[in-house]
């Protein structure tokens, strides 16, 4: 199944593949998840297709099914399957799945002994229980589980027979697994353990299995569910590199460069996975790599599944055991079967497990998403959400939150699905996008994104348009290229717009392209304007000013001489002391800019840019009588922080140390005042065209809480304005009530997951001066094709008769001779 | 048979145009602008009529160039240039074997 999210991804994203894919079972890929639904009767083995054979054919993707590959020449770069016949690769994806484990045990032979891990075994079992009057499961883990369960909604007596002294003991502690046992029981199950079975007895058919200890359970049918292992058979066989799994790298790259592997096959870090969501993630990274991105990664993480376990909800993530020096939330319910337990060490969510009420799982997976930092309101991991209505948990999620662990789906894809799609029920949401399709646990909060945006759609409705050539408003135009996975401006326009764009809009997409994804997309950079193709502002007679970053407007003896120097050397017509305290050379030829920065040795200060510009500071405490906090630490701290940000429109800012406000900050984007018990925190103060002090966002008493706050601002503008929208007209659009209570006062995890963008976004920055100055990112990026004498002009033949129009550029690239004539020059 | 016609010069490498980018050359004393638009291979002279402006540097998108001093829209087949009266020389250009050539009556 981790193969067919793999295809999806890869076709989805482009059409320039020729796939395909060799299946050993004799149907396309299937959801396993559900097996154990279709043995509890509760739907129908066709609904488990993932892919049908429709769409292999409607994406052109080859389908062998039932064609077992049996070897794989990496020499010749060919698989043979077990009909003989050799395919060709380039690329060759291992997606085997795992094998179920058989233990040693006697007697495994018999009849009426079954392994759980194919649609086959499922209606071999379904077959045997018709006729069953008891069963044994050996194996307490969530496989085993699962097939008790279905076994005993089938009518089947059902002991399960478990090795170790509790049940599901990878994903549940004691009390998790001791509550989940007494819901088992209640359901008229029987559960010995610890208890190890010696062997399964009978005279062709299984009658009874015999226990160490002695024991002996009755059993004419035995289901055999003692985990899984990687299939890496047919990897080892051609000499890859497999530990416990095939061993991969970020890029999910086996030994052979050729070769990439995913799924449950995979060993990575030293991990194998055997839960969904970091599989599916697998995929979708491993996609985007074959497709040219190169930041493409992944990381493993924290492994977080829901699951839902004999119909008993369950949701594990991280550690299982607790620490000495872990804080522990507990809450149990032992009357309503419901416990909950959260680990949080140093601030760092290390392990939850639900039981029974899963209602806070996605305030969980929200903050693994965003790096596990907890912070605030912890209560609400385990408490909070019981019995709220689960349409203000859902409108609690951020967008990236993934609402369906099982198959990888966020908030936003839904969000998109019911907004962009039309999709207006339950059903309708599962069939877009899978979400609740698998275990179902989060069946509420999809209800939740429905209630929600039967109301957010009309106030989506009234935003204006991006422009006319994209006739979308700006949160249904996010979630759309987010839906569709659109990267790169070109794309977008394609996708949902007129397909050519105007500079207006190009402009603004590349901007909010950055900002959606967190700077992984293809910058084009001819959707950007002059100054962000040659990192320079261009001045009314086509020359660029530069001006080096100084954070905090702070410098040195040497940096001023090198600044010195360089007006020298390249003879710079003017060199001014700017409003946000920095220096600005003006009247710079565009192809001396690479040896200007070379010489300077400095950042770019992106004055030229919509981004974080200056931040302006006073001296502060250190050297002022009247100073209360350190402001030219603390600016230069902030700069820091936010520089090589692109913003939806210049972002200016300052700190000062008192009330004096000497850095004049209240008229500031972003502005900082030391007070004696701390710092405020203003936004959205202009003093250009028009004039406006800024808001008090928050008053804060140390300055990392204020440096907190700047960041949280920054990321939401960032991603709620619309392009060129300074941040005072922002705040005087939304409010800054509004403001406040998504950012500063906003649930914890909200917060959590805001800073983890902007962190994401951060760490994408690249410094444009030192590389591009060196190495240029389009042709003559900072130059002009050579300068031709007209005396070089040749004589040719007249053309016969006048060339219609132009040609596509491609024709021109084959090397065909074309006329472009419909050019009538005029003086 | 060679006839009495237009002449060419030779303006560059069709690799050094960057998809939908302009790049400046010049010709003698002419400053021309030269674009790889979706449709082809564009060329203006480089100055906007407006204030100047150096359309090279422009945005391209279709078969028009942004200038980017005061975003007065130019076009590139016909020379029309939004909100101004005048309008900018079109010249004529020949993409062959990689290299692109201006033609000159």
């Amino acid at each position: 199944m981790v193969a067919a999210a793999f295809l999806e991804e890869l076709v989805a994203g482009s059409d320039g593949f020729e796939v395909t894919v060799f299946g050993a079972e004799p149907h396309p890929a299937y959801d396993r998840i559900k097996l154990s639904s279709v043995l509890a009767g509760q739907c129908e083995p066709e609904s488990l297709t993932m892919l049908d054979e429709d769409w292999y054919a409607a994406h052109g993707v080859t389908l062998r099914a039932g064609r077992e590959v049996v070897a794989i020449d990496r020499e010749r770069r060919m698989v043979r399957d077990c009909t003989g016949a050799e395919t060709p690769y380039d690329v060759c994806v291992l997606a085997t799945g795992s094998d179920p484990v058989v233990p040693p045990i006697d007697g495994t032979h018999r009849g009426g002994v079954h392994t759980f891990r194919t649609l086959r075994d499922v209606d071999d079992i379904i077959e045997a229980g018709q006729t069953s009057s008891s069963s044994v499961v050996i194996g307490g883990g969530l496989l085993g589980l699962e097939a008790a369960y279905g076994l005993r909604r089938r009518g089947v007596e059902v002991s399960v027979v478990h090795l170790m002294d509790r049940l599901m003991e990878r994903q549940l502690d004691a009390v998790g697994a001791r509550v989940l046992r007494g819901e088992l029981e209640r359901m008229g199950m029987r559960v010995v353990m610890p208890a190890e079975t010696a062997s399964i007895l009978g005279n062709g058919r299984v009658e009874a299995i015999a226990l160490r200890d002695g024991r002996v359970l009755d059993a004419d049918l035995v289901v055999v569910a003692c985990g899984i292992r990687p299939a890496a058979g047919l990897a080892r066989d051609c000499g890859l590199t497999v530990g416990r799994g095939i061993v991969v790298d970020d890029q999910l790259r086996t030994s052979d460069p050729r070769v990439y592997a995913i799924g449950e096959c995979t060993e990575h870090r030293g991990l194998v996975y055997g839960i969904v969501a970091p599989l599916n993630l697998q995929a979708r990274v491993l996609a985007a790599h074959l497709r040219g991105d190169e930041s493409a990664a992944f990381e493993g993480g924290i492994p977080a599944t829901t699951l839902k376990v004999a119909g008993v909800h369950v949701f594990s993530a991280g550690a299982v055991e607790a620490e000495a020096d872990d804080d522990l939330l507990t809450l149990e319910d032992t009357a309503s079967g419901i416990y909950k337990r959260v680990l949080i060490q140093d601030q760092q969510l290390r392990g939850a497990i639900l039981v029974g009420d899963l209602s806070t799982a996605p305030q969980i997976t929200a903050v693994l998403a965003a790096g596990a930092h907890v912070n605030g309101n912890r209560l609400s991991l385990v408490a909070a959400p019981t019995g709220e209505p689960p349409q203000s948990v859902a409108e609690g999620l951020a967008d990236d939150a993934v609402v369906c662990g099982c198959n990888g789906v966020t908030k936003a894809s839904i969000v998109a699905a019911i907004r962009q799609q039309g999709c207006s029920t339950r059903a309708e949401v599962t069939r877009c996008t899978r979400a609740a399709g698998s275990c179902g646990s989060c069946g509420a909060i999809v209800d939740g994104l429905l209630a929600g945006c039967g109301v957010e759609a009309t106030a989506a409705a009234a935003e204006p348009d991006l422009c006319a050539c994209v006739p979308l408003g700006l949160h249904p135009l996010r979630d759309a290229v987010r839906e569709r996975n659109l990267r790169s401006v070109q794309a977008v326009l394609e996708a949902l717009g007129n397909g050519t764009g105007c500079a207006k809009c190009k402009i603004a997409l590349s901007y909010h392209l950055d900002a959606w994804w967190c700077g992984d997309y293809e910058e084009d950079r001819s959707a950007r304007f002059i100054n962000d193709r040659v990192h320079a502002n261009i001045q009314r007679d086509g020359t660029f000013s530069v001006v080096p970053r100084m954070f905090g407007g702070i410098t040195t003896p040497a940096e001023l001489r090198r600044i010195a120097d360089v007006a020298d050397r390249y003879a710079v017509p003017m060199v001014k002391v700017t409003g946000g305290q920095r220096l600005d050379l003006l009247g710079v030829r565009k192809e001396d800019l690479p040896s200007i920065w070379r010489d300077l040795g400095i950042v770019s200060g992106h004055a030229y840019a919509k981004a974080v510009r200056t931040v302006k500071t006073c001296v502060g405490s250190d050297f002022c009588r009247f100073g209360v906090g350190d402001s030219t630490a603390l600016g230069i701290a902030f700069e820091r922080m936010v520089w090589g940000l692109y913003t939806p429109h210049k972002l200016k800012s300052g700190v000062t140390g008192c009330p004096r406000n000497c850095a004049e900050v209240t008229v500031k984007d972003v502005g900082l005042v030391g007070i004696a018990t701390g710092w405020e925190v203003y936004v959205g103060g202009a003093a250009g065209m028009s004039v406006r002090k800024g808001d008090l966002l928050s008053t804060v008493a140390t300055p990392e809480e204020a440096l907190r706050h700047v960041a949280l601002f920054v990321q939401h503008y960032r991603e709620e304005a619309r392009y060129l929208e300074r941040t005072y007209h922002y705040l005087q659009r939304v409010g800054v009530e509004a403001v406040r209570a998504a950012t500063v006062d906003a649930p914890a995890e909200e917060q959590v997951a805001l800073l983890a963008r902007f962190a994401l976004a951060k760490s994408r920055v690249r410094e444009p001066w030192s590389t591009e100055g060196a190495a240029p990112r389009t042709p003559l990026q900072f130059g002009a094709l050579p300068p031709t004498e007209p005396e070089e002009r040749e004589l040719i033949g007249h053309p016969t008769e006048p060339t219609p129009a132009y040609r596509s550029v491609e024709a021109m690239d084959r090397g065909a001779a074309m006329l472009a004539t419909s050019g009538v020059g005029v003086g | 048979m060679i006839s009495p016609g237009p002449t060419r010069v030779r303006l560059g490498a069709l690799a050094d145009l960057p998809r939908r980018e302009g790049r400046a050359v010049t010709v003698g004393d002419e400053r021309i602008a030269v674009f790889r638009c979706d449709g082809g291979v564009r060329a203006v002279s480089n100055a906007c009529p407006h204030a100047g402006g150096p359309l090279a540097d422009g945005v391209v998108a279709g078969d028009t160039v942004t200038c980017p001093l005061h975003m007065r829209v130019v076009d590139l087949c016909t020379g029309v240039v939004g909100d101004c009266a005048e309008r900018v020389r079109v010249f004529d250009v020949v993409v062959e074997d990689g290299e692109v050539y201006l033609l000159r009556p």
